[in-house]
């Protein structure tokens, strides 16, 4: 048996439009479900049928004519973390008969907030503690004086982030602060996640789902049958990664180049693995011998040593089940504690006001473990450690030229620093360790938010160093489908005589006439450093205009440095190409992400 | 004279008709920081520029796996008419080459110097500084008169000062008045007739191919002027310059396969005054202008014009252009084509310190400082250098009081000839060839040492050491190191892989003949060994190879397109 209302909506919906949807809510739909990949469509339709036996789809706020608070599930998310947990919070109030309403901070009008009632607020952090792209504007508003009395709401946030990173879960911290600040109540504290998020942000769903359940008084459950929720047919994601075989490793720069950037071809043949260029592809890495080794000696283990897990050696442990090279404040603090001389505690302490990032960021593990020695037994050390993350790289090649392959395009990192060499450890196990044939471990992370323009709309791409690998997919995608969108690429790294990522490729698309302008920049070609926010001001008029015709502008790559640079420069292109002050620069970029034509790629 | 090979000539006749003077898109492809390359057809103009659009081609195969463009960067000729220069304008070019090329000066067989690897953005400040050191690179390549030869010969010091004013003057006649070169890379106003400059001899589509006139000063014929478009040969009669016999019609370059193609000797056609030098070569040139054949660049140098249309066609055509025909030719004499190596003294008094160097590459390399040896022969000499046909340079006009101390020098930096281990090696020329020479089939200069050694070692059981033997070879048919007159000529088929020639006139005066097709370093010292054994054992005394090989019909069997002179 329906409820009495949902019914009344129901036939009032059939009334009005016969069947179809209606051109407006037709867009609305469409909108909502671009950038779903067809197992997420096959999902969405289940989840939609589900709703059709229990009533309408959730109504739009201004719809008023059901009196019950509902939820609104708030994210935002850069890399689909928050993106996917925010979903399977919206599933799950479904499940319990919850009404909630998902809703990306990207598509969320500001002047909501203030009628809000009950929200639950899932975000990530990123830079160098800043929001994610589609979060920015949502975070200024609420940062900023314009913040409304917010006495009506309750909330609570979800927080994303990586310890290993200065300011953890920054943003989700701020909109903590701020809402409560604003008046609102917790329904539940702030929870910040770290990496291995699944079991905390579960938790938190439910604390918050009971909340909000009380909140809005029981919705008669027992009265609705069971929300029949399809489940996702199982893809090749994160926990079931394919094995894609390795077909080309070929180093992308030239001889005599300060760096090594690899070309990765893997064959995804009959994986059912899809994804849209602008998406990423997460690699189930090692951490190899060269990284492996060396710690294990430092650390004075024997990697023979038995641990806890059957039939697994130590050294099995950190090859293949621990994050070995990057550090997190969890395990500095347990290193801290198992170390005799005090002297890393006492270096925390001294950090706790400031650079403890930079500090934490400049050193691998071994540089802690040579630094401040300290004896810790091996089943005790892997307590201490991480599990290994798998990394993320952008794909650098198109479905619509080759659907059985994906492109990567890795730098290896490798430095020099406290007197040893340094490797990455996914990239270099990738570059150097994985030959052709080999096989890898890969799942699709895909990106809605970093997404091709409409096929007739000028695009402007900024992406130095391998932040042009998801533009090349962006170029074979349009040059496949015969897209007249005119295309803009800036691109930038060290030197141009070996540096320049898929030059001839660059070139060719120049002379057919699909590359309207290729502009580059080199920081080590001349005396002074010269880098892609350079090149975009010399070219400030041009570039405006490109955006007066409606281009969509890209930014892929470095996020520390590069990304906000960049956005420096187009806000310094905006004020001198317009005259205006910083509100209207502020506007004008606004405008822009709102129409998603300022989308960012950047790690 | 496939159909393809026309459509590519009328393209490039093409591209000099509509580039406004030798302009073309050159400008906005310096400015291009995409790639390091120019626009297809602005590297056909540029050469009249004196620049070659090239790339590294030791990395042409990896850097394609590596999706990058080929290495490109330029060679720079620098025009240098007769080979003299002075030793600021020495230390300028010394400073050039290793702050915006490969590091190392090449001499040429045309006695000129070239700079390779100048990238792109580094070409303005190449040519403005060249220019600062008031030398220029244009026409030192196109469609044009390249520079003028003319021999360095240090003994006669006043024959060769007038020869070689009469070099420069005809190289100034002959140079294109087109100012696309200032616009472009020395930032010369553009004026209203700029792009239509009145071109008095090329007009607007220049030649229908490069151009070349040496002048020689018997005994010796350094300059190789049968090889020359047009030859002057100095007749001094009671020690002054009475005038020049006149050659026309020589020419090296031929291609595999292509029997229309073909090196040729120049004829000496008559004698001409020195103050009548200028204007017969400024109407021979104009003559090829107007009867060279436009339409297959295979075919149109001046020797084919020559050989299609004959002498007596050609005489009457001059003498009409000219307005008084040519006295008949006058005696003279050849007795080699190599330099006169280390110290000779001029009829001033003053002395000539010719100096060996290899392929005339100059770089510095672990135990070889020539670059260097060079730079220092410059600081301490401030007088002026030479350079040679024979890809060598000469230190001119050395005080008796500074021998001793220049000889040093250049000891030191084993640049003295007397360092060689033999006279083969001494002879031996080679061209560029790879990795730079977009033509080289095979290599040269990078080999030339190798092969050498292999000789020597056989020379020396031989007892032939001292044997001056003219020894060439090119890594194409194309003949930049003039192979086909050489005793002992390697011309490239593939890699490893040359043509043998036989026979050339040490003094330039034969064409040789070609005794193996596509052969093997083993298969050619297979065939040298037992000729130069027999050369040990019969020579006639001061017999040359080449004559011996002749004398003893060892050639017979052996093709080659030769052709005497008269
Ligand atoms: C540097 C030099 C050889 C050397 O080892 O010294 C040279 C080097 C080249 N020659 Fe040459 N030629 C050089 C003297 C000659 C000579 C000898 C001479 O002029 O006394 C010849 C034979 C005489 C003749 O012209 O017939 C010569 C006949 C050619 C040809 C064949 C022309 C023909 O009629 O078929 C080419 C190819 C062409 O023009 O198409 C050529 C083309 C070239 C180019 C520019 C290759 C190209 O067109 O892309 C070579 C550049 C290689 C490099 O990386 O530097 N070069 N070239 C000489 C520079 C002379 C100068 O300062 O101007
Ligand atoms: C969405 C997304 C897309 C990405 N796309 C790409 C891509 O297309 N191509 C690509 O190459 N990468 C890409 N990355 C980055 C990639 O995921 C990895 O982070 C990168 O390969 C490094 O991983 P690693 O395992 O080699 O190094 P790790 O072992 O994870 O890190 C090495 C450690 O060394 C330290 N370190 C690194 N460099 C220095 C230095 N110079 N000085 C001092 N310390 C240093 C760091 O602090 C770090 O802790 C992307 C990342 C994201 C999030
Ligand atoms: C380039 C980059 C920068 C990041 N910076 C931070 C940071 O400053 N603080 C933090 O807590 N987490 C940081 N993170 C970690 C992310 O917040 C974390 O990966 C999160 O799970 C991402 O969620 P999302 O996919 O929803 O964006 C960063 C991640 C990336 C890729
Ligand atoms: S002979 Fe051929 S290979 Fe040698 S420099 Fe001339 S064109 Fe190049």
């Amino acid at each position: 048996m329906m409820a009495p209302g949902s019914r009344i909506q129901m036939k009032a919906a059939l009334q009005r439009e016969s069947v179809g949807l209606g051109e407006a809510a037709l867009a609305g739909f469409r909108s909502a479900v671009t950038g779903f990949s067809a197992e997420q469509l096959l999902w969405a339709s289940g989840y939609l049928a589900g709703l059709a036996t229990v009533g309408a789809a959730p109504a739009a706020p201004a719809q008023a004519a059901d009196p019950r608070p509902r939820l609104t599930i708030l994210y935002g998310s850069q890399t689909g973390n928050g993106r996917a947990l925010a979903t399977q919070l919206e599933a799950a109030a479904a499940r319990r008969g919850v009404a909630s309403e998902l809703v990306s901070m990207a598509d969320y009008a500001t002047a909501r907030l203030k009628r809000e009632q009950l929200l639950a607020i899932i975000v990530s952090t990123h830079g160098e503690g800043d929001p994610p792209d589609d979060a920015m504007e949502l975070h200024r508003f609420i940062s900023g004086r314009r913040i409304p009395s917010l006495a009506s709401l309750d909330y609570s946030v979800l927080a994303l982030g990586d310890s290993s990173y200065e300011n953890f879960c920054q943003t989700g911290r701020d909109f903590d602060a701020r809402l409560e600040a604003a008046g609102a109540r917790r329904l539940a504290d702030l929870v910040e996640c770290d990496l291995d998020y699944t079991a905390q942000a579960a938790t938190w769903a439910t604390r918050v789902l009971e909340e909000a359940e009380a909140q809005i008084g029981r919705h008669e459950a027992a009265n609705v049958p069971q929300l029949r929720v399809v489940p996702a047919p199982p893809r090749a994601g994160r926990s079931a990664p394919f094995e894609a075989e390795l077909l080309v490793n070929q180093r992308l720069t030239g001889r005599g180049s300060t760096k090594d950037v690899r070309h990765l071809e893997l064959d995804i043949e009959g994986s059912g693995l899809t994804w849209e260029a602008g998406d990423s592809l997460g690699v189930v890495v090692r951490n190899p011998a060269r990284i492996v080794e060396p710690l294990l000696e430092a650390l004075a283990l024997d990697g023979a040593a038995a641990v806890d897990a059957p039939d697994r050696t130590l050294r099995d442990e950190l090859v293949t089940g621990r994050e070995i090279t990057t550090l997190n404040r969890p395990f500095l603090e347990a290193w801290a504690a198992a170390e005799p001389s005090g002297r890393l505690a006492d270096t925390l302490a001294e950090l706790r006001g400031a650079g403890f990032g930079q500090w934490m960021n400049s050193r691998q593990l071994i540089d802690i473990v040579r630094e401040f020695p300290a004896e810790v037994a091996s089943q005790r050390l892997l307590e201490m450690l991480r599990p290994l993350q798998s990394r993320l790289y952008s794909i650098s090649s198109a479905p619509e030229l080759a659907e059985e392959e994906i492109h990567l395009t890795v730098a290896l990192v490798h430095y020099e620093a406290f007197g040893a060499l340094h490797w990455g450890a996914g990239s270099s196990w990738l570059a150097l360790d994985r030959d052709e044939g080999e096989s890898l471990s890969v799942y699709v992370e895909p990106n809605p938010r970093f997404r091709l323009p409409a096929d007739d709309a000028p695009m402007i791409m900024i992406g130095p160093g391998t932040g042009i690998a998801p533009f090349r997919a962006f170029m074979q995608a349009r040059a496949a489908r015969g897209a007249t969108g005119k295309n803009w690429l800036v691109f930038g790294d060290r030197n141009f005589a070996t540096d320049f990522l898929y030059q001839a490729e660059w070139l060719r698309y120049r002379k057919q006439g699909l590359l309207q302008r290729l502009d580059v920049a080199f920081s080590r070609d001349q005396a002074g450093k010269r880098y892609v926010q350079h090149r975009l001001l010399e070219e400030s008029r041009e570039l405006y205009r490109w955006l007066q015709d409606g281009a969509h502008l890209y930014v892929c790559g470095d996020a520390s440095a590069m990304a906000p640079d960049v956005d420096r420069a187009l806000r310094e292109i905006i004020v001198r190409e317009t005259n205006c002050d910083e509100d209207g620069v502020e506007n004008y970029l606004a405008e822009l992400r709102r129409a998603g034509r300022y989308q960012r790629d950047v790690y | 004279m496939s159909p393809p090979e026309q459509s590519a000539v009328v393209e490039v006749e093409r591209i000099k008709a509509a580039s406004r003077r030798l302009r073309g898109t050159i400008a906005d492809g310096l400015r291009d920081e995409a790639t390091g390359a120019i626009a297809d057809a602005d590297t056909q103009l540029t050469k009249f520029h004196g620049i070659y659009q090239q790339d590294d081609r030791d990395l042409r195969n990896e850097r394609q796996q590596q999706r990058l463009e080929p290495a490109h960067s330029f060679m720079v000729r620098v025009r240098v008419p007769g080979g003299v220069c002075s030793a600021p304008q020495w230390l300028a070019l010394d400073r050039l080459a290793r702050e915006h090329a490969n590091g190392t000066l090449r001499l040429t067989t045309r006695q000129a110097f070239q700079f390779h690897g100048v990238i792109k953005r580094r070409l303005k400040p190449t040519i403005t500084a060249i220019n600062g050191a008031l030398l220029d690179t244009i026409a030192a390549c196109g469609d044009v008169n390249r520079n003028v030869m003319s021999s360095p010969n240090p003994q006669l010091s006043a024959l060769h000062q007038e020869t070689w004013q009469i070099a420069c003057r005809i190289s100034e006649r002959l140079t294109p008045r087109t100012r696309a070169y200032h616009e472009i890379w020395l930032d010369g106003e553009r004026l209203p007739d700029s792009g239509a400059e009145d071109e008095p001899l090329y007009g607007p589509t220049y030649l229908p191919r490069k151009f070349k006139i040496g002048v020689a000063v018997p005994p010796w014929n350094d300059v190789d002027v049968y090889t020359q478009d047009l030859g002057f040969i100095a007749v001094s009669e009671q020690g002054r310059l009475a005038g020049f016999n006149v050659t026309v019609g020589g020419g090296m370059g031929a291609t595999h396969g292509e029997p229309d193609t073909y090196p040729r000797l120049g004829d000496v056609v008559g004698f001409c005054t020195p103050a009548q030098a200028v204007d017969v070569a400024w109407h021979v040139v104009a003559i090829q202008r107007d009867c060279g054949d436009r339409t297959n660049r295979k075919h149109a140098r001046f020797k084919y014009t020559i050989a299609d249309r004959g002498l007596e066609w050609f005489g009457a055509e001059l003498a009409a252009r000219l307005g008084f025909a040519l006295q008949p030719a006058r005696e003279f004499r050849f007795l080699g084509v190599g330099d006169r190596y280390g110290w000779s003294k001029g009829l001033d008094g003053r002395w000539h310190l010719t100096l060996h160097v290899p392929s005339g590459r100059l770089a510095d390399t672990p135990g070889h400082t020539l670059l260097s040896g060079m730079r220092d022969l410059a600081q301490m000499h401030g007088g002026r250098f030479r350079l040679t046909p024979n890809q060598n340079v000469i230190v001119a006009g050395v005080r008796e009081a500074d021998k001793r101390r220049i000889e040093a020098v250049a000891r030191r930096h084993g640049l003295m000839h007397d360092q060689l281990p033999s006279a083969l090696r001494r002879e031996a020329l080679s061209c560029v060839a790879l990795p730079t020479c977009a033509l080289a089939m095979a290599e040269a200069e990078r080999y030339l040492p190798e092969l050498v050694g292999r000789l020597e070692t056989r020379l020396a059981a031989l007892g032939l050491l001292d044997e001056p033997i003219t020894l060439r070879v090119t890594g194409c048919p194309n003949g930049c190191a003039r192979p086909y007159v050489a005793e002992i000529g390697l011309v490239g088929k593939g890699p490893g892989r040359y043509n043998l020639f036989l026979g050339g006139g040490f003094s330039g005066e034969r064409l040789n003949r070609m005794l193996l097709e596509n052969a093997d370093e083993t298969e050619i010292l297979a065939a040298l060994e037992p000729l130069l054994a027999a050369y040990a054992l019969e020579r006639l005394s001061g017999e040359h190879f080449g004559d011996f090989l002749h004398r003893s019909d060892r050639l017979s069997g052996s093709s080659g397109a030769e052709r005497r002179q008269p």
